[in-house]
């Protein structure tokens, strides 16, 4: 292999694990955006959406087109109802008491599947084999194709939803200004509940189509979780093209380090990117300065 | 058409409202005037359900509205175009105006939507040149109308308004009332007007009352009030 098509191949494997993140931070933004609050259970939403799948497969002998939505619609369940029983009954808590309730629950996450599961890891198929794709001197296995293309697919349905739909709208608005939410007749509360259930959901996606390339197991989430928080962080919380340049960005800078430094280094990057990030630019490195003002009018 | 009954309002334990009773009926314009801190937004907003914690009653058209969600109150009929306007900034003007329509918006009658979409672009010319403007960016009067027409989107019966010539030049406000009523005139709206600006709101209403800390102090129609030794001193200047 040269080197340039190596260079072809880190570029490709980081784009796949950076979508990853990608969707995670964009979790991350959703209910950041409605709330205020950083959920601390979203990587271990991306567990659950994995390991429901997995049950659903090889436990149940479900057909992958089955058990993978129907995972990804269990977590979004998983996710309303976490908001409408640790979250939605402390309405007048501060924002940073519900973000330790989240941890309280992404533990509870972590605790249940390794319950049920083990601590084994597990893994699917993948959705359309595994007969790598030669690609200028590389390869590229189906699966990252479907990864991106589920990554490309959410984005531009979430930005259909959020500028073409009421409740999409509606959503948008109560993130600017609650108050006035509330006064155009717009339930803040459904509208909170809706975020955790869409930032779920997206989650559970994301578990379901990485399960195939990347094992599975009751601990998945927390580093996943970490990572796209990074993302989220260095896009500028809360912003969602911001929040998909950035993972790509992070997978893309931890792929090479693994290829050209050494894989040791490679979970370091994220961590060092939100660090810096949170040091020089804690707006994120897409932070516009006006449309931030704005927002705080 | 509105009922209030000893209608009492806390923050905390500070009580902003001490039992305010007061009527406003079917296609009257009624104003409330009262100095800084008299307790004018907060009647306002616990008519509108946004209050912490309310007692009393508080009968719109003859059912008991205290204590339903503010959602609820919108779509009996209730809107209220809040203090400090309370925009979507970073949406556009469009986007704001949808919005009030959240609460009878379905794909059904987006028909009855665009038409009363051009019939706020009427109403006000300005809004309709900054569809695509963003709200943060257009100026105070042109953001107070466009706080206007989005409470107006959502096909109220009663309008309430919170101070809607604050900080405004005097001749933008007399565009906003006049355009207030013009609407009246067409429509035979119910508007409830709060303001600080008493010659204003004198001038435009039939029935006001008086509010001072927390409490109805006058009350009466507008020729009443005008010639009111209490009313010209304290709020129109005047020996
Ligand atoms: N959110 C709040 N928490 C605690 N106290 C409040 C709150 N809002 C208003 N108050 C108090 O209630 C009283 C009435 O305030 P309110 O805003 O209703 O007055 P206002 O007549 O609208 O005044 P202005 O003309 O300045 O708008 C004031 O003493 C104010 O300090
Ligand atoms: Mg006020």
């Amino acid at each position: 292999m040269s080197f340039a098509s190596q260079l072809l191949q880190y570029t490709l494997s980081g784009i796949t694990i950076g979508s990853i993140y990608a969707l995670v931070a964009i979790g991350f933004n959703i209910i950041y955006n409605s709330t205020g609050i950083i959920n601390l259970a979203q990587g271990d939403f991306v567990m659950l959406g994995g390991m429901i799948a997995v049950f659903f497969h090889n436990t149940l002998h479900f057909p992958l087109v089955a058990s993978g939505p129907i995972a990804a619609l269990i977590v979004a369940l998983i996710g309303i109802l976490f908001e409408r029983f640790a979250i939605h009954p402390l309405k007048n808590a501060s924002v940073i008491t519900l973000v330790i309730i989240t941890i309280a629950a992404s533990i509870l996450f972590k605790g249940g599947a390794m319950f049920l599961w083990g601590k084994d890891a597990y893994s699917l198929p993948s959705f359309s084999g595994d007969e790598p794709i030669r690609f200028l001197g590389a390869t590229i296995l189906p699966q990252t194709i479907w990864i991106i293309c589920v990554l490309l697919f959410i984005v531009a349905a979430l930005v259909c939803f959020f500028r073409y739909t009421m409740v999409g709208r509606a959503m948008k608005a109560c993130s600017y200004n609650k108050r006035a939410a509330n006064i155009v007749g717009i339930n803040v509360n459904n509208m909170v509940m809706l975020s955790f259930g869409l930032s779920a959901l997206i989650g559970g996606i994301a578990g379901v189509i990485i399960t195939p390339i990347s094992l599975i197991e009751y601990e998945k989430g927390s580093l996943l979780g970490l990572k796209g928080f990074g993302a989220a962080v260095f896009g500028g919380l809360g912003n969602m093209g911001g929040a998909v340049a950035a993972g790509i960005l992070i997978g893309l800078l931890e792929s090479y380090s693994a290829g050209l430094l050494s894989s040791g280094y490679k979970d370091a990057v994220a961590l060092i990117i939100l660090l810096l990030v949170l040091f020089f630019r804690p707006g994120g490195i897409f932070a516009r300065k006006e449309v931030q003002k704005l927002k705080h009018y | 058409m509105l009922n209030i009954r000893s209608l009492k309002t806390y923050y905390e334990s500070i009580c902003a409202l001490k039992s305010v009773s007061l009527h406003i009926k079917k296609g009257e314009i009624v104003t409330l005037i009262g100095g800084n801190g008299s307790g004018k937004s907060t009647l306002l907003n616990s008519i509108a359900g946004l209050a912490p914690r309310t007692t009393g009653t508080v009968l719109f058209e003859n059912r008991e509205i205290l204590g339903l969600s503010p959602s609820i109150i919108v779509r009996l009929g209730i809107s209220l175009v809040p203090e400090g306007r309370q925009l979507f900034y970073p949406m556009t003007v469009m986007d704001n105006l949808v919005l009030g329509t959240y609460s009878y918006y379905s794909f059904g009658n987006r028909k009855e939507i665009s038409s009363r979409l051009e019939w706020a672009f009427e109403l006000f010319p300005v809004l309709g040149d900054r569809k695509r403007q963003l709200a943060g960016t257009l100026s105070g009067g042109e953001q107070q109308m466009l706080s206007i027409a989005r409470a107006l989107m959502s096909k109220p019966k009663l309008l309430i308004l919170d101070e809607p010539s604050v900080g405004l030049a005097p001749k933008i406000v007399e565009n906003i009332f006049r355009t207030l009523i013009e609407l009246k005139e067409r429509t035979d709206l119910t508007m409830f007007l709060v303001e600080q600006n008493a010659k204003l709101a004198l001038d435009v209403c039939q029935r006001g009352y008086v509010i001072e800390t927390g409490q109805i102090i006058l009350s009466g129609e507008k020729e009443e009030l005008m010639n009111n030794r209490e009313v010209l001193r304290a709020y129109l200047g005047k020996e």
